[in-house]
């Protein structure tokens, strides 16, 4: 099979960029809100480029508290990333340095499942097809923000617009793109009980390091399953 | 308030807050590949990475959530099994707007 282009990673990528406009416009509101000018809510979204971890930054931006703890929740909510970054060894390994270095700068969640199926789809994540997602999906954050930073409260309470369950059903989609593998239900539903617990018992956002490390222990200590470069039933269907 | 694009701190917290973050998204990498040969316990941990994580922000939103979130995610969740993501996205969405225009949650 050949290698897909930047026009089909484009495509790819429309879904998920529809689901992170609501949020980069609910964080151009918040950040406004806060304090903050329309550039460094700009700045902000254009160099992190995470959306969870910059909503918990500009919350903790006026509470006095001092710099060195502001970074490290940024860190600690972005601590996942370590996790794909590890992963994607196996997914990227014809990349030059210089495309793994600007690849990886954006790699948000939906990047790297996606990055993940391809490999598994057509044997090989090529660079355009990659960046292709990429380019739509921050394209996309950064019109969001400017939006919201813009128009403030005029995007109102996400909640009553069902935005709130449109990157959890998302999520899920791409969860469920994965279930033809040998360890995914033990897998998932041990990651669903540790986030569960943690999220109870040591709060947010440790419940999503605590409760990937429980499913990936899991996959560890079970005994290899069958090759898992299965294809997937779903393959293409997020196109 | 807004006299200055930017306030001194504010932008020294989100130059270091880019770091950090770009520093997660090469350090799991940076790491793999000081080893030499990837034992097959690693890879298989690494192989459940996706599915681990991703689990992570779907669970308790579905736990935590009203009933008419609950409701919404089941219902995508039984369309996604037949139908490709953006339509499981939008069916999801829409019956969650239905639900609370209506009152139903």
């Amino acid at each position: 099979m050949s290698v897909s282009t930047f026009q089909s990673g484009v495509k790819r990528g429309l879904p998920v960029t529809l689901s992170v406009i609501p949020f980069g416009a609910l964080f151009g509101a918040v950040a406004i809100d806060n304090g903050l000018t329309i550039a460094e809510a700009v700045l902000m979204s254009g160099t992190l480029y995470a959306g969870a971890s910059q909503l918990v930054g500009i919350e903790l931006f006026n509470q006095n508290l001092p710099a060195w703890l502001v970074i490290l929740s940024i860190f600690a909510v972005n601590f996942r990333h370590v996790l794909y970054s590890a992963a994607m060894v196996r997914v990227v390994p014809d990349w030059s340095v210089a495309k793994k270095a600007v690849g990886f700068f954006f790699m948000v969640d939906p990047q790297f499942a996606e990055a993940v199926r391809e490999k598994e789809m057509r044997g090989k994540v090529g660079f355009a097809w990659y960046m292709g997602y990429a380019l739509i999906v921050y394209t996309g954050w950064m019109i969001s923000t400017v939006a919201g930073a813009s128009l403030g409260n005029l995007i109102g309470d996400p909640k009553a617009a069902g935005f709130d369950v449109l990157l959890p059903v998302y999520f899920m989609g791409m969860v469920m793109g994965f279930r033809k593998r040998g360890n995914f239900y033990p897998v998932m539903l041990a990651s669903a009980i540790g986030a569960i617990a943690a999220f109870h018992f040591v709060g947010s956002p440790w419940h999503v390091s605590i409760g990937a490390m429980t499913g990936i222990l899991l996959a560890v200590i079970l005994p290899p399953a069958r090759p898992e470069t299965e294809v997937t039933e779903a393959s293409g269907e997020h196109a | 308030m807004m006299d200055a694009l930017f306030d001194p701190q504010t932008l020294f917290i989100i130059i270091a807050g880019a770091v950090a973050t770009y520093l997660t998204r090469v350090g799991g990498y940076v790491l793999m590949v000081r080893m030499k040969t990837i034992p097959p316990r690693v890879e298989a941990g690494l192989n459940a990475v996706p599915v681990a994580v991703l689990t992570t922000l779907v669970a308790p939103a579905f736990f935590e959530g009203g009933y008419e979130v609950k409701l919404a995610m089941v219902f995508a969740l039984v369309i996604g099994l037949r139908f490709p993501g953006l339509i499981m996205l939008i069916s999801g969405w829409a019956l969650v707007v239905a639900m609370r225009y209506f009152s139903i949650a």
